[in-house]
């Protein structure tokens, strides 16, 4: 595997400094995750404070990306790292806006749990579904935040190969709700909420594919955005 | 952990490696071959299988190495890698050191630089040079400029001069600020004044090529931009080769990037190449400011 060498910098303030960032990025991943996990929980099990939890933690995570983002703008202005160094810094500047993104999908989660707890909704019919989604969900934020630590290629390229599986499954929920929807028009704001909920998890999914992008980026150089695996395959195998 | 797979889906070589620990000895002989494109399309100088020695001494190992038409080229690496020597070759520098041994082939635009028919005088009036620290002749500006054409004979009278010296000054970006004292010697300008005029009298005989050797390394921030936004002016007629010790000004001025070790030429590329993704270890290793 490709290494990193973070440690084998002559400055060893800037090692420290290149495995802080580093450290950081995973912690908040875990937090992250932590966000994701709980607020799909509290959506399930209809648990109002665990929702509250997690709509007032959220905080959190918005407070280390701005810190994270800081220490990433000092280090390019007082180091001015080049190659796995500066793929680094771009690479975990771009990591922790996904990341407070997905915070705020955990954050969605919770608020809705609360209104669907109001709406005395017990989601009979999705909650099957819901955490069908959620755990495809969870585990590709899982796995994408191991293959950052690891700088695991791929990892991430199969990884980022399960978001089909992830839009599969919303499309069959939101078929589902606009079917409901259709059949008992009452239910319009609760039926509304809960498609949030599952849009909600799509975009974790499709936020932690970005964040396999980036690893690709980050180990070998190439920028595989907005390309689809089959092109991918089919313009690098010669 | 294998990464066979998506180095075969993104088809990107494998980073060569060193296996550690290894003695420099064997480093150095690991160092086979040069990573990137040592050539360009549109040459404008060439070298290949170069060879310099000092006394017994070799300095210099097996380096190929194009230099295009109106690009700037930077050579990096440690202190002793051969990066200044490699440059001295290119206008026959190094002839008046007389242990100083050089073989392979150079050409200028398909002459060669060695050969018997070549006078290295007019050869150095085609590859100028522009070195660490400003050495203006202790002449006037206008005749530290003049100078060369004198020589060489560019001029029939003295309006022609006068055009070539105020042309020479301007390209260089100094004009404006010595225009109404080119009586004044050359060494009363600040130093990067000094370095500009410096690079205006190599001008003034019309090179081909110019060689820089740290030229801004005497140089404070302000003079070093100026010098460099100079050298992104010339590069629009002429082939440009500079030899630095700051990496962020090689990243800044050059379109690509040669980075020497122990006398090899390790990795050529195109310089958004060499900073962001360098191929070779050596040159992550140096760039990064890692133990290489």
């Amino acid at each position: 595997m490709d290494k990193l060498h973070l440690d084998q910098h002559i400055s060893h303030q800037f090692n420290k400094e290149l495995e802080d960032i580093r450290n950081k990025v995973l912690t908040m991943g875990g937090l992250v995750e932590q966000q994701v996990t709980n607020g799909l929980t509290a959506l399930l099990e209809a648990d109002n404070d665990l929702a509250t939890e997690v709509v007032q933690r959220d905080v959190e995570v918005n407070k280390l990306e701005v810190e994270i983002d800081e220490h990433c703008t000092q280090v390019l202005a007082r180091r001015q790292p080049a190659a796995s160094d500066l793929r680094l810094i771009v690479t975990v500047i771009k990591v922790i806006t996904d990341l407070e993104r997905i915070g705020d999908e955990a954050e969605k989660l919770g608020r809705f749990s609360r209104d669907l707890i109001e709406l005395k909704d017990d989601l009979p019919s999705y909650r099957k579904e819901l955490r069908h989604l959620g755990e495809l969900v969870k585990s590709m934020l899982r796995d994408s935040l191991d293959a950052f630590a690891r700088l695991d290629v791929d990892a991430a390229l199969a990884i980022a190969q399960r978001d089909e599986d992830v839009n599969r499954e919303y499309e069959t929920l939101e078929r589902l709700l606009s079917t409901h929807l259709v059949e008992d028009p009452r239910q319009v704001s609760k039926l509304f909420k809960i498609t949030w909920c599952a849009r909600a998890l799509e975009r974790v999914g499709d936020h932690s594919v970005n964040i396999c992008e980036y690893v690709v980026y980050l180990v070998k150089g190439r920028d595989i955005r907005h390309i689809s695996f089959d092109q991918i395959r089919s313009e690098f195998i010669k | 952990m294998n990464t066979t797979v998506a180095d075969d889906i993104l088809h990107i070589p494998r980073k060569q490696t060193l296996t550690v620990p290894d003695t420099a000895q064997e480093a150095f002989d690991k160092l086979t071959h040069t990573v990137g494109t040592p050539t360009v399309a549109d040459p404008k100088m060439q070298t290949s299988d170069v060879n310099v020695f000092y006394g017994e001494k070799q300095a210099i190992f097996d380096v190929n190495l194009d230099i295009g038409h109106k690009e700037v080229i930077a050579m990096i690496g440690p202190s002793g890698c051969g990066k200044s020597t490699f440059l001295r070759c290119l206008n026959r520098m190094n002839d008046t050191i007389p242990t100083c041994r050089v073989t392979g082939n150079m050409s200028l635009d398909g002459e060669d630089l060695y050969g018997a028919d070549l006078d290295p005088v007019l050869l150095r009036a085609r590859v100028g040079m522009v070195f660490q620290k400003p050495n203006p002749f202790a002449k006037s500006i206008y005749d530290n400029v003049a100078y060369g054409p004198r020589i060489h004979g560019l001029s029939s009278n003295r309006a022609e001069l006068d055009d070539i010296v105020v042309d020479s000054l301007k390209k260089a970006g100094l004009y404006d600020e010595v225009k109404d004292r080119l009586d004044a010697p050359g060494t009363s300008l600040s130093g990067g004044q000094q370095q500009r005029l410096c690079i205006a009298r190599s001008i003034a005989v019309s090179p081909e090529v110019i060689l820089m050797d740290e030229p801004c390394s005497a140089l404070d921030p302000i003079a070093t931009a100026r010098i460099e936004e100079l050298i992104d002016e010339l590069r629009q007629n002429y082939a440009i080769a500079i030899v630095t010790h700051s990496m962020q000004q090689a990243a800044r001025v050059s379109q690509r990037t040669a980075y020497f070790h122990l006398g090899k030429l390790v990795e050529v590329n195109s310089t958004n190449a060499v900073f962001t993704n360098p191929q070779h270890e050596l040159t992550e290793n140096y760039i990064t400011g890692r133990f290489g």
